[in-house]
């Protein structure tokens, strides 16, 4: 066998001086980037106040608050925490629905394959936006300032930063669903209303079903942090044991958030699979 | 023509009629019960919630009269026929403003390079020991589950007011979420490369830096800028608790109705998000291509 001609190196890098040396923006790009990245980082610990000794201080008091908690301990406040978790659950669950019911029919209005002209859509869109660019915080505020201070400002609060949410996700989901069932209930003569509930809810309801039990989970969360501003739920009473540093309580009501988020999780999941099917499970 | 469908015969017929009507009456009737115990739940928790429809109905137009009175100055006028009487702290607010990002963005980094450092142990494939996956993994989820303001009212009492506990709040819970995305996406990585290092007698360190690294370093930081769009929203509500960033002067403004304040800073928070949103998004589809803007 006859050996392989020697490459002429000399003459391919000559020909094609791109592939052997790279040009030297790209190879300082990354290099740029990250120095840049890490001098803002450093800036940023300068001028937010980032000092070692109050760093170290801080470390001591928080391992101090540690041992604090140990062992985890409701005294005798177990029944109101209880109600409060209940109150929580109730947040979520009560949020979550009204958000989806009022956004289905608006996700409608922000899908491309349902309203083509954009002078509807693109309004809708940006009003989506504004309503999600607000945190749920800042929305429980304003609803305390409008049903005064308890558990529903909380509710309404999920619902309006929830319908944000789900305005997108929802229109998301109709743009992507099938054409051809709308153009058969179309072409046997039904008319739109007909196309919307015939041809295209079936195949976008087990997507949205799915978002919106992911939804109640993520909520759960949520709703545990809103009573911080007085919206009701276990965060009321989170805020204040921390405020007069009762570590013992506010562990506990940690610890109540963790179990009362974990089987949220399991039992969503599990109605997850029950509605979609194992087959969309990536 | 002749017809090409035949028709059964009657008693065939009965037979696949009654088998169908059985089943779409278990289907239905399942149906029905899911949604009896759905619309059960909804009312207990709408009794335990406190929902008074008397109560939004009566205060309902004190919704649409907010939006109407945090969009008029004190002088009775529009806001928008005085820009400058609108947005008179624009000085004050653009620093909080840029406070509020900084925290966010120191946050993320720590949280990032947190994430980093303890992502090869939380995942399946990389993971030196069982034992350590699962003291990481569970680390991981504590530190994502709780949420990052009650990280943060304890870190005020112990670092002190300031926008340094709103960073450390920011970088623990981040470092939750992305610990377990960045596991994820080591998971995912193609093992042969790895086996590839290791065959040439290289150490745990050196699989990872020269086998995985290379896959899903990509990943890695788009799931971080991701997660900087999200904590610039976190950010800005730490203020509520006195850690730091502009949600301290809002909270101050919606507390003592300070109307055209709350509509002045609400509305450079939801642009600030908007850019940040844009700009995460364009930064993304220009490192990693089209395919990461999902």
């Amino acid at each position: 066998m006859s050996q392989m001609p020697k490459p002429d190196s000399e003459r391919l890098r000559a020909q094609y001086p791109d592939v052997f040396v790279r040009p030297a923006s790209s190879r300082l790009a990354m290099p740029a980037m990250l120095i840049g990245a890490f001098a803002i980082f450093i800036f940023g610990l300068v001028d937010l106040d980032f000092s070692p000794t109050r760093l170290i201080s801080g470390l001591g008091q928080l391992g101090w608050i540690t041992v604090m908690m140990i062992p985890p301990d409701p005294g005798s406040s177990l029944p109101v925490y209880l109600s409060a978790l209940g109150e929580t659950l109730s947040i979520a669950l009560l949020g979550t629905t009204i958000a989806a019911v009022v956004a289905l029919p608006v996700s409608l209005l922000a899908a491309r394959n349902i309203i083509p002209s954009s002078f509807i859509r693109f309004p809708v869109r940006r009003c989506l936006d504004s309503i999600r660019g607000v945190d749920t915080l800042i929305w429980a505020l304003v609803w305390i300032n409008v049903v005064g201070l308890g558990p529903f400002a909380g509710v309404l609060a999920i619902a309006v930063s929830d319908f944000g949410a789900f305005g997108k996700l929802f229109s998301e989901a109709i743009e992507v669903a099938d054409k051809k069932q709308v153009e058969g209930i179309r072409a046997s003569g039904g008319n739109a209303l007909h196309e919307i509930r015939f041809g295209l809810l079936p195949q976008v309801l087990p997507v949205i079903a799915g978002q919106v039990l992911y939804f109640i989970e993520s909520n759960t969360r949520s709703a545990t942090i809103i009573g911080i501003v007085g919206a009701g739920g276990i965060g009321l009473q989170l805020a204040e044991q921390i405020r007069v540093l009762e570590w013992q309580k506010v562990s506990f009501l940690i610890l109540m958030i963790l179990v009362a988020v974990a089987a949220i999780d399991w039992i969503s999941s599990k109605l997850r699979f029950a509605i979609i099917g194992q087959r969309a499970v990536a | 023509m002749t017809s090409a469908i035949s028709i059964l015969p009657a008693q065939q017929l009965e037979v696949l009629n009654d088998a169908y009507r059985k089943a779409v009456a278990r289907k239905r009737l399942r149906m029905t019960l899911a949604t009896a115990v759905f619309f059960a739940a909804l009312v207990i928790a709408a009794i335990g919630a406190e929902v008074n429809l008397r109560t939004l109905f009566t205060y309902f137009g004190n919704f649409i009269s907010y939006f109407d009175r945090i969009l008029t100055l004190e002088d009775g006028t529009r806001v928008w026929t005085n820009f400058s009487e609108w947005f008179w702290g624009w000085r004050k607010w653009l620093r909080m403003l840029g406070e509020t990002i900084l925290i966010s963005y120191v946050g993320t980094m720590m949280g990032a390079v947190l994430a980093f450092a303890l992502n090869f142990f939380a995942a399946q494939n990389t993971s030196p020991a069982s034992w350590l996956r699962f003291v990481i993994r569970r680390l991981l989820e504590f530190a994502r589950t709780v949420p990052g303001i009650v990280f943060a009212l304890i870190f005020v009492i112990a670092f002190g007011l300031g926008p340094m506990a709103g960073v450390l709040a920011i970088a623990i819970h981040s470092t939750g979420a992305l610990g377990k995305l960045f596991s994820e996406i080591v998971e995912n990585a193609d093992m042969k490369p790895v086996e590839g290092v290791r065959s040439t007698g290289a150490s745990w360190l050196s699989c990872m830096r020269f086998a995985v690294l290379p896959q899903v370093s990509a990943g890695y930081a788009s799931y971080a800028l991701l997660r900087f769009e999200i904590n610039v929203r976190e950010a800005s509500v730490m203020g509520f608790v006195g850690a730091g960033g502009i949600g301290q002067e809002l909270v101050v403004a919606i507390r003592k109705f300070y109307y055209s304040d709350v509509s002045a800073i609400l509305l450079t928070i939801i642009a600030t998000v908007f850019i940040i949103d844009i700009g995460t998004g364009w930064l993304r589809g220009k490192l990693f291509g089209k395919d990461a803007r999902a």
